[in-house]
């Protein structure tokens, strides 16, 4: 369970690390909230990876390290808040500025550029 | 008064929720509450300096849960200074936003108080999460604030910094886990006495949260290879807003001043000191880096912007030296550096007010309505931000300078000297094109007495920390000596430290 979990968490940063440095707006927020469901899950295992344990301590047996369960819950809150924010404010770029271009060019600067 | 810690997060909030209810209207007591707010915020921040000056480290439990278990916020000398820093800084901003400012968009005076709670939380919390949790809330109300207004530029630069800011969130969250599952804490007194007696085989784990927190840090305090997307951001913000980002760049400053002289003290061992060559380096670097943008830029709110980032650079050399005589100059500059670059982002846009189209940027424009006076005040601002005896920015420089070791003299004298120089050089271009390469007649309107008042309650701070020059550089030499013994933070809130399962 522990390498699929690490690959999973692996692929999932590499892809948002990708998608984060293209030069469109869509799919940098891609790229950001699929990086932010990989610091989830990486959060997530820090206290170490249980199965069958007690979400709860009860004093008995086997149980998961609630800590990096409490982050995680406030780290998903800030990511959702945060994710949210920066769709309104792509689209508004996208209004005022005329294209989706992280730098705000036009298309045609790009052409020309090149 | 042992509620006294944790006003100055609840005071901002609620004032904040209780102006959501009259987004719409009532200008006048917006202003009220924005104001009244702040400027208690200023007498919680002064009786938290007193409460501070006696060298005792207090903390305030939320909920009663104990340290290392609960939430706990701490106060020493240093964080009581931030917070009254912040306070003061905020309320000449306030005063000068009630002049209309507050007006072109919506909730201003809420997101700004929000702002505030979440500064002064970052300067009051004693655990690594969160500082996580109330840098977000500090940038969430920071990206409100600086899009206020909206406007084809404002909305470029905002692209720029969310993005980069939520990669910065993304990383830190990372490195706060890694240390978490390495020292199985996140209390930052509680890991600073866990690393004493850290298994060998976990060092190199902790050594890569620590650079990783380096890395979102340098990123807040725009150390060098990450300060690009502050100049633009800084000179699009309205005015009040870049005024108050002034202290942001110095929440930077701080959590790697705390985190490191906490965390990673004398006591740590092997992992003792470990940001010191990579912040001596690239303070260097940054002051290079900002004293050629200093010279290059040709409006003058970005040249405040990188005027900011001189100071950055100064600070941070401050604590690349690591002795805590440099870190009691750098607490000395930053006060007048937060406040005087502030002051000089609002004067800034009364210029820009006064010479009608040519704006901020530096060219031949309209003369002055009320030149005299503005010129009078961007002289004293100048003298003072490029480090000119009498004033303040001359005294904080000596002492950095004086600070200074052996090797790291013949580096630091004449970087700092000769970023000093740029700076001169360039406002003293900016002074003479602006004040004296005039045609035409005079436009504008008079400027009413809040804009008046904002600019110089921040410039007058300059004066003020010469006249008090000894006062405050005892406060400052106390607070470093007090980070330089970390034992001291442990021992107040682990008082079972050593016996703990």
């Amino acid at each position: 369970m522990e390498s699929l979990y690490a690959i999973t968490t692996g692929v999932l940063t590499a892809c948002g690390l990708y998608l984060t440095l293209r030069g469109r707006t869509f799919p940098v927020v891609v790229g950001l909230t699929l990086l932010s469901y990989a610091v989830n899950l990486f959060l997530f295992s820090m206290g170490g990876l249980t199965t069958d344990g007690a979400a709860i301590v009860d004093g008995a047996g086997d149980y998961a390290d609630p800590l990096p369960q409490a982050l995680v819950l406030t780290a998903i809150v800030i990511g959702f808040a945060m994710t949210a924010f920066v769709v309104i404010l792509a689209m508004r770029a996208r209004s005022e500025v005329g294209n989706d271009h992280v730098d705000g060019r036009s298309h045609d600067d790009e052409e020309r550029s090149r | 008064m042992m509620h006294l810690i944790v006003l100055p997060i609840v005071l901002p909030l609620v004032v904040g929720i209780l102006l959501l209810y009259r987004r719409q209207g009532g200008t006048r007591l917006k202003r009220l509450a924005g104001v009244g707010s702040t400027a208690l915020l200023v007498l919680v921040g002064i009786a938290l300096v007193g409460q501070a000056a006696s060298g005792e480290v207090t903390y305030y439990a939320l909920g009663d849960w104990q340290p290392p278990f609960g939430i706990v916020l701490v106060l020493d000398r240093l964080s009581a200074l931030m917070v009254l820093l912040t306070a003061v800084l905020a309320l000449g901003a306030v005063v000068f936003a009630c002049d209309g400012d507050d007006e072109r968009g919506s909730n201003f005076h809420g997101l700004f108080q929000w702002q505030l709670m979440g500064i002064n939380g970052a300067f009051l919390t004693g655990d690594l999460f969160n500082l996580f949790v109330f840098f977000e809330v500090l940038l969430l109300a920071s990206y409100a604030l600086l899009l206020h207004g909206g406007g084809k530029a404002r909305i470029q630069a905002g692209v720029h910094y969310v993005v980069l800011n939520l990669a910065g969130s993304a990383l830190f969250l990372i490195a706060v886990g890694v240390l978490y599952g390495a020292t199985g804490t996140l209390n930052m007194a509680d890991m600073a006495a866990r690393l004493a007696e850290l298994p060998a085989e976990r060092a190199g784990l902790v050594t890569a949260g620590g650079l990783m927190l380096l890395v979102v840090f340098g990123l807040k305090a725009a150390m060098l290879p990450l300060y690009f997307w502050l100049p633009r951001t800084y000179a699009a913000a309205p005015a009040p807003v870049a005024a108050l980002f002034a202290i942001m760049t110095k929440v930077g400053v701080y959590a790697i001043l705390r985190v490191y002289s906490l965390i990673f003290g004398e006591a740590a061992g092997p992992l003792a000191n470990l940001e010191q060559a990579w912040v001596w380096w690239l303070s260097l670097a940054t002051l290079v880096a900002a004293g050629v943008g200093v010279l290059a830029a040709r409006d003058l709110r970005l040249l405040v912007a990188y005027l900011v980032l001189v100071s950055v650079g100064t600070l941070l050399a401050g604590i690349g030296m690591g002795s805590p005589r440099a870190v009691s100059a750098l607490l000395y500059y930053l006060i007048h550096t937060t406040l005087i670059t502030g002051g000089l982002f609002l004067l800034a846009e009364l210029i820009g007010q006064q010479r009608g189209k040519a704006g901020t940027r530096l060219v031949r424009g309209r003369p002055l309505q009320q030149g005299g006076w503005l010129a009078g005040l961007f002289f004293l601002g100048a003298v003072s931000v490029a480090g000119l005896p009498p004033l303040s920015g001359a005294i904080g420089k000596a002492l950095l300078l004086a600070a200074a070791e052996g090797g790291q003299r013949p580096w630091l004298w004449p970087t700092l000297l000769l970023t000093g120089l740029c700076s001169l050089v360039a406002l003293s271009r900016a002074g003479s094109t602006l004040f004296w390469r005039s045609q035409g007649e005079p436009s504008g309107e008079a400027l009413t007495w809040r804009k008046w008042f904002g600019v110089t309650w921040l410039l007058a701070a300059s004066p003020l920390l010469v006249i008090l020059a000894g006062p405050v550089s005892d406060y400052t030499e106390a607070t470093a000596a007090q980070l330089a013994d970390p034992q001291r933070v442990i021992d107040a809130l682990l008082p079972t430290a050593g016996d703990a399962p």
